[in-house]
């Protein structure tokens, strides 16, 4: 894909519409105080107290908290926002939850009335797909991975299971499948701009899909890319890596990461998030050919990297495991 | 919620192969049990297994060693440590809130030492991990380990079926290099096989994918048996054991693997030559 770059916007990286410093507060208790927030007692967060940035023209993001699903945040954890054309609007991720996905929907139709055409589904991760419910009636075309479906088959209830236990029925919401699937490239039009679409192989999930503005040159590599949030593998460690070299390649110098700042500058996040996995690659490579047995693996792999993420402590030693996992046959 | 009786625990617990009985996922639940609802869930999965044979509480026969909470509930490394190995003829690992409690049922041949075993199960709930010690005059002795984990028997593979099954059969085995003079060699086998809980959704036709998992594996070496290994639907998938035994000759080590679906699968590897 030929680079954007002359095509990105000038403005400062993001102009916050509202105050982020709630969040920044929340962040920093998981970041700093090494506790879950789920264990926490309410903070009084309701769904207008997230803020958009305005990341580019046209394009609102929100910042999800480095924080697990709980009762006091919707699952609401992961960046969702929108981007405008002339003609529609596309979201970008649909949110973690019925709840989230409506709230969504709320900032949307504050700003414009234009239609909702297009939603993305990145993954089959809960906190970017169970809002996909809440657009059901603007009835857009749903855009994921060829392989999303059968990742949905074989987890939707599980995951609904799950976020139901913690939000109730009523907020969880329910699987949606994608009405347009991606085999390997897709774009669309929003009227003055193109979307296009990449389809990955195996990295963070089996499902993983990327976007690319036309208007901005800003790439959305959703949770191919996680910034200052543990990256949480599920797909292959190998494939990721691979994958990150894929994205490289697009040339973008912005993205809007799953997990993080609203926008970053692309090559030294990327190159981050690449440290740590090939951190886990080598360090888990070197445990198995010394024979060091799974549970000191877990105890002692990617140590270095553990004040460089939040969440490390909860996602660390699962990430050791899948990478244990994954290359004790190669 | 619970959506297993005790009723129902004991019945599955009766025989091992009890894992095509269930046919749905089984959500968390238990994390707020009583110790004495948990006593009473081991006193039956106990008698169910054991009989009216005394099992007597011990602290030196066999320790458990796991995580207190799982990282991943479909993938706990469990330690089973007996100090006193000469005495042990086998050792039983029972997860008493998994929906097919007894896990595993190890015998140690003559050719053990069975001073170790390590394991990788699925945890589905918060739950007692019991060890049951045999010993060779016959007696029963038990420890107990708490773990907190959630739905590792129902958790998705994250791949295909056909993905998770191929090279179903495969096997390796490494050798660790013991202490010199040492008389026992520490080995970890390797089994390619999803062991299928039961619980676990086909992404292709939304049923439940049949419980296929290993039954029995039995490692030898020249004809001595090191140990024979029963295993059910919370040995998580690809199986790793860990354990200990006294090589004799240059004969390699045997084992045979089968399944409840009668796959059966025998590979023989070469012991390393002694290095003093």
């Amino acid at each position: 894909m030929p680079a954007q770059d002359g095509l990105v916007d000038p403005r400062p990286i993001a102009r916050s519409l509202r105050s982020n410093r709630r969040q920044a507060l929340r962040g920093g208790l998981a970041l700093f105080g090494g506790l879950c927030l789920c264990c926490l007692p309410t903070l009084g967060r309701s769904a207008e107290g997230f803020a958009l940035d305005e990341v580019g023209p046209g394009i609102f993001i929100r910042r999800g908290p480095d924080a697990e699903a709980s009762p006091d945040n919707d699952d609401a954890i992961a960046n969702i926002g929108f981007i405008v054309g002339e003609t529609s609007v596309l979201v970008t991720e649909s949110g973690g939850s019925l709840a989230d996905g409506q709230w969504l929907r709320g900032q949307i139709r504050a700003r414009t009335d234009k239609p909702i055409s297009h939603v993305v589904l990145t993954h089959v991760h809960p906190d970017h797909c169970f809002g996909a419910e809440a657009f059901a009636a603007d009835k857009p075309v749903f855009i994921g991975h060829h392989a999303l479906r059968a990742a949905l088959d074989a987890r939707g209830d599980y995951y609904r299971t799950r976020l139901v236990e913690i939000l109730g029925p009523e907020k969880a919401g329910r699987v949606v499948y994608p009405t347009l699937e991606v085999a390997d490239r897709a774009e669309i039009d929003l009227g003055g701009r193109r979307l296009t679409f990449h389809a990955h192989g195996v990295a963070h999930t089996n499902c993983d899909l990327s976007m690319r503005d036309s208007a901005s040159g800003i790439l959305f590599p959703a949770d191919l890319l996680f910034v200052t949030r543990i990256p949480s593998l599920d797909g292959s460690l190998v494939g990721w890596l691979k994958e990150a070299e894929v994205l490289k390649a697009m040339g973008a110098t912005k993205a809007v990461p799953g997990h993080g700042p609203t926008l970053v500058e692309f090559a030294p996040a990327l190159a981050d998030l690449t440290r740590y996995l090939a951190t886990l690659r080598d360090e888990t490579r070197k445990a198995l050919a010394g024979d060091m047995p799974i549970e000191k693996a877990v105890a002692t792999i990617g140590r270095s990297e553990a004040d460089k993420w939040a969440l490390f402590d909860l996602y660390n030693g699962r990430n050791v495991t899948q990478a244990f996992k994954e290359l004790e046959w190669e | 919620m619970k959506p297993f009786t005790a009723a129902l625990a004991l019945s599955l617990a009766a025989s091992l192969p009890a894992a095509a009985l269930l046919t749905g996922p089984v959500l968390a639940a238990g994390a707020s049990d009583t110790d004495a609802e948990r006593q009473a869930r081991w006193n039956e999965i106990r008698t169910s297994i054991f009989g009216d044979k005394a099992v007597q509480p011990t602290d030196t026969l066999v320790k458990v060693d796991a995580p207190v909470r799982a990282l991943d509930a479909a993938l706990v490394p469990i330690t089973l440590t007996m100090p006193e190995k000469d005495k042990v003829a086998g050792v039983s690992l029972v997860i008493d809130d998994n929906p097919s409690p007894y896990a595993a049922n190890i015998t140690f041949g003559p050719a053990a030492d069975p001073g170790e075993i390590k394991l990788r199960v699925r945890v589905n709930n918060y739950t007692n991990v019991h060890a049951v010690v045999r010993t060779k005059d016959g007696g029963l002795f038990e420890t107990t380990k708490f773990v907190k984990a959630s739905g590792g028997c129902s958790a998705p593979m994250g791949m295909s079926d056909e993905e998770a099954m191929k090279g179903m059969g495969d096997m390796r085995m490494k050798f660790a290099e013991g202490a010199p003079g040492a008389k026992s060699t520490e080995a970890t086998l390797m089994i390619r096989h999803p062991n299928f809980s039961g619980m676990q959704m086909n992404q292709v036709t939304r049923d439940y994918t049949p419980a296929r998992y290993i039954q029995k594996v039995v490692v030898s070496q020249g004809g001595r048996n090191i140990l024979t290994l029963d295993g059910d639907i919370s040995i998580a998938s690809n199986p790793v054991i860990n354990f200990a035994f006294l090589p004799e000759g240059q004969a390699p080590v045997t084992v045979v693997a089968s399944d409840n679906q009668d796959g059966r699968w025998e590979h023989s590897f070469p012991v390393p030559a002694p290095s003093n």
